[in-house]
């Protein structure tokens, strides 16, 4: 393999595990928010509890995003110093920030809140937790001005074969970037609510500790049914966005070799995936609903990736501006199949909830269990889509990915760090797995005589 | 003063800050297997760090970040070229964290003991990597006419280097024992002051020879005279000779006061000896790269410095009041009293446990 595809091996890697973590810790930050928050407004007991038993899930998860992600700023250097010579000016500006603004606010503000419960006064501690998860959204929010820049840079001119900065406020008011982070935050809710979620219904179908858990089933569906349900509709909307900006990402995402109008949605097909083979063999399709999702409207006009070829050609030179098409197609279904299901769970849980029948049907318990993987499945399939179906670019239009590695360092040396990185992240996953399961199965603790009394404020 | 200079200064604030704070959270990590007696005393010490380390640590990537967003040539080249040595500390600070989140997951004495030589292993294992690693930003290291890396792993390696390692894994471990004297009650408070004695006088030494020597490779190998660098090498000796004093009269407070000035006027050492180089080229010194040569544009640096003059007071502020929070000494209370979601994240408190503070 060469030292480009090495490290892009690398970073799909590293950052396709950090984004286990990060998502679950946007999600349960607010939950773990909400359970404490009930505590404090009713002081009953059994929010108390839930608090510290989703909290301890919370902390074990955060902890491998904290470690993952130093691996992910350290990677831009390490792997990519022509990239991070070339956008550093623009790129690492944002980086900074979510540094100074956020995660430091995150950090501290979670230590206080772990070790804080006997030393702070109830609001305070309460305080504390509000602004960890303040923090953790604030800093998804800049992480995601700087990869929006990647998708579509704004202000910016390039002078001595380096992007400069020329203003600051393009680059947080991306357009691109508001879509992503709400996009995102609505995803990391959803992956938090469905872990929870997933949690309650197994202890539900072991008959334990019901009234702890039907009541956080409860909250997770308040939570998920309406949260899973619009970011399909928001997501599908991003879509006319990415149309206007990254024609060709859309073009294969929907293998649509050729330019159309009342283009129709591929829901499965096969073959038609390369350049040899543009026809499927097979398909399903809905008339007119990639127009639809694309532009907004059933007879809008969809570029095909041949076309769109021809105009980069043009406009950049000769060459191959196709990203691979077989892989985004497939992992566009992957989100939007597995963030339907999400929502087909939620909208049954809700409504089983509701009749009463949740706690009694082990068969939909044990649905609700398995669905947790769905979450993950529609996040990481959304960025392979977002990151090959850049490609060959990895600033749009203006780096590509095979000018933008580190000539420095060898295939020797990415081999080693990835054989590092991946044996490493093994051995956290299947911890991490097994300290979930161990603490998810755990009896909740009761609270000690006095937690639940108002304890001396230290401030 | 240009702002590429403000930047320069900021950067070596990030590295000071960070190796004031995780200087000692690294230093009580580097004895957790040896000081403690039974596993109350061994968790009271961990309790002394365990609030604070993950925001100390974002000391770190912020320096990292503001190195991107400041100096974009220099963190290219620094973090492509010492490729290795970075993957080591991601590898040390990955296992300390763990060790950090799971250690008091399990009960068994095996599990909490695999975490506690992690915490050791890892702890040193950065320290000693960043040490080699900043030395080789004054000592030089090959670069290219392109200002690339064009040595391997073995350039890192010089006397100089090895020695500036081994120097900033002692002044942490001396350090941490001076932070935890001044933390803990009782036995254990005793032990970490047999400890802090110990150590004073090995540390001391070695950290003076550290900050002379790192003056004498700006003045062989970075064009610099002896003045200024000699200054705050002079502060961090005094420091350290102060600490010494301190350690040997039993005044913990002051002590721990000395070793965090002789911390913060070692990195102070190392960027005066480097300035205005941000990594000096060794043997082709023309293609060092420069504050001016590796810095970004003025507009980038004009936005960054409005977020530095906002944020770095609040965050001092508020990671100030975290450490007025959890100023209470630990280590008298009966095992598993620990504070906070103690209950819920290791096993059931026991009958007897009460808060402290």
């Amino acid at each position: 393999m060469t030292t480009v595809s090495l490290a892009r091996l690398q970073f799909a890697t590293t950052s396709i595990y950090h984004f286990l973590f990060v998502p679950l810790t946007l999600g349960l930050g607010p939950i773990v928010v909400i359970f404490q928050t009930l505590w404090h407004r009713t002081k009953d007991e059994k929010w108390l509890r839930l608090t510290h038993f989703f909290g301890t899930l919370f902390l074990i998860n955060f902890a491998i995003g904290v470690a993952t992600g130093l691996v992910q700023e350290f990677e831009f250097g390490m792997n990519w110093s022509v990239y991070s010579k070339f956008v550093g000016n623009v790129f690492g500006a944002p980086l900074a920030i979510e540094g100074l603004a956020a995660f430091f606010l995150e950090s501290t503000f979670l230590g206080l809140w772990i070790f804080g419960w006997d030393r702070l006064s109830p609001r305070l501690h309460l305080a504390t937790i509000y602004a960890a998860v303040i923090g953790s959204w604030l800093s998804a929010y800049f992480i995601l001005v700087a990869n929006s820049w990647m998708q579509d840079p704004v202000g910016y001119k390039i002078v001595d074969g380096q992007a400069h900065l020329t203003s600051v406020w393009k680059l947080l008011t991306n357009e691109w970037a508001y879509w992503a982070f709400v996009h995102t935050i609505l995803a990391g809710l959803t992956v938090g609510a469905t872990v929870v979620f997933a949690v309650c219904c197994w202890n539900l179908v072991r008959r334990r500790n019901q009234e702890l858990f039907l009541p956080a089933a409860k909250v997770a569906l308040i939570v998920l049914v309406p949260v899973s349900i619009f970011n399909l509709w928001f997501g599908s909307h991003f879509g006319i966005l990415v149309t206007r900006l990254q024609p060709m990402k859309i073009a294969a995402s929907e293998a649509q070799w050729n330019t159309c109008s009342h283009c129709s949605f591929s829901l499965f097909q096969i073959g038609g995936f390369t350049e040899d083979d543009q026809t499927p063999s097979f398909s399903i399709e809905m008339p007119g609903m990639l127009s639809y999702l694309a532009t907004g409207s059933f007879s809008g006009t969809v570029q095909g990736l041949n076309d769109i070829n021809d105009e980069y050609a043009a406009k950049y030179g000769a060459g191959n501006y196709k990203p691979p098409v077989r892989a985004i197609y497939w992992s566009m279904r992957a989100m939007a199949y597995s963030g339907s299901v999400v929502a087909l769970i939620a909208v049954l849980g809700a409504f089983f909830y509701w009749r009463g029948w949740l706690e009694r049907w082990s068969w939909f318990l044990w649905v609700g269990v398995a669905g947790a993987i769905f979450p993950f499945i529609a996040t990481t399939a959304g960025w392979v889509l977002t990151e090959v179906g850049r490609q060959p670019w990895i600033v749009q239009g203006l780096l590509k990915t095979a000018d933008a590695n580190s000539p420095a360092v060898s295939t020797a040396w990415i081999w080693t760090s990835l054989s590092v990185f991946v044996s490493l992240y093994a051995v956290l996953f299947v911890v991490d797995v097994y300290l979930m399961r161990h603490f998810a199965a755990r009896e909740p603790s009761v609270p000690r005589e006095e937690e639940l009394e108002t304890p001396v404020p230290a401030f | 003063m240009d702002l590429q200079d403000v930047w320069f200064v900021l950067i070596a604030v990030l590295w000071s800050g960070y190796f004031l704070l995780e200087g000692f959270d690294f230093g009580v990590g580097m004895m957790l297997p040896f000081l403690p007696r039974d596993e109350r005393e061994r968790s009271a010490m961990l309790e002394t760090i365990e609030p604070v380390w993950d925001g100390n640590e974002v000391w770190l990537v912020t320096a990292g970040g503001a190195t991107f967003a400041a100096f974009p040539a220099w963190y290219a080249t620094m973090f492509s070229g010492f490729y290795i040595a970075l993957l080591l500390v991601l590898f040390f600070l990955i296992i300390r964290v763990l060790s950090f989140e799971w250690r008091g997951k399990r009960e068994s004495p095996r599990w909490r003991r695999i975490w506690q030589w992690a915490n050791a292993i890892g702890s040193a294992g950065a320290a000693l990597v960043w040490g080699i690693g900043l030395a080789n930003l004054v000592h030089g290291v090959p670069l290219d006419s392109k200002n690339d890396f064009a040595g391997g792993v073995s350039d890192l390696l010089s006397p100089y280097t090895v020695f500036a390692g081994i120097a900033v894994v002692l002044l942490f471990v001396f350090h941490g024992a001076t932070f935890l004297t001044l933390r803990t009650l009782g036995s254990l408070h005793d032990r970490a002051r047999r400890a802090s004695r110990r150590l004073s006088w090995p540390a001391a030494a070695a950290a003076a020879v550290f900050v002379l020597w790192t003056v004498k490779v700006a003045v062989d190998s970075n064009d610099k005279s002896v003045f200024p660098p000699i200054v705050p090498a002079l502060i961090a000796i005094a420091a350290l000779v102060l600490a010494v004093v301190f350690v040997l009269t039993e005044r913990s407070g002051r002590a721990f006061v000395a070793t965090s000035v002789a911390t913060v006027a070692a990195v102070a050492t190392l960027f005066t000896s480097l300035y205005p180089r941000v990594m000096v080229s060794n043997p082709d010194f023309q293609n060092s790269l420069t504050v001016d040569n590796a810095s970004s544009a003025h507009y980038t640096l004009a936005v960054m410095s409005v977020v530095a003059l906002i944020f770095v007071p609040l965050v001092l502020l508020y990671q100030g009041w975290t450490y007025h929070v959890f100023r209470h000494r630990l280590g008298d209370e009966p095992l598993d009293a620990e504070q906070g979601s103690a209950p819920a994240l290791d096993e059931p408190a026991s009958p007897g446990a009460e808060p402290v503070g």
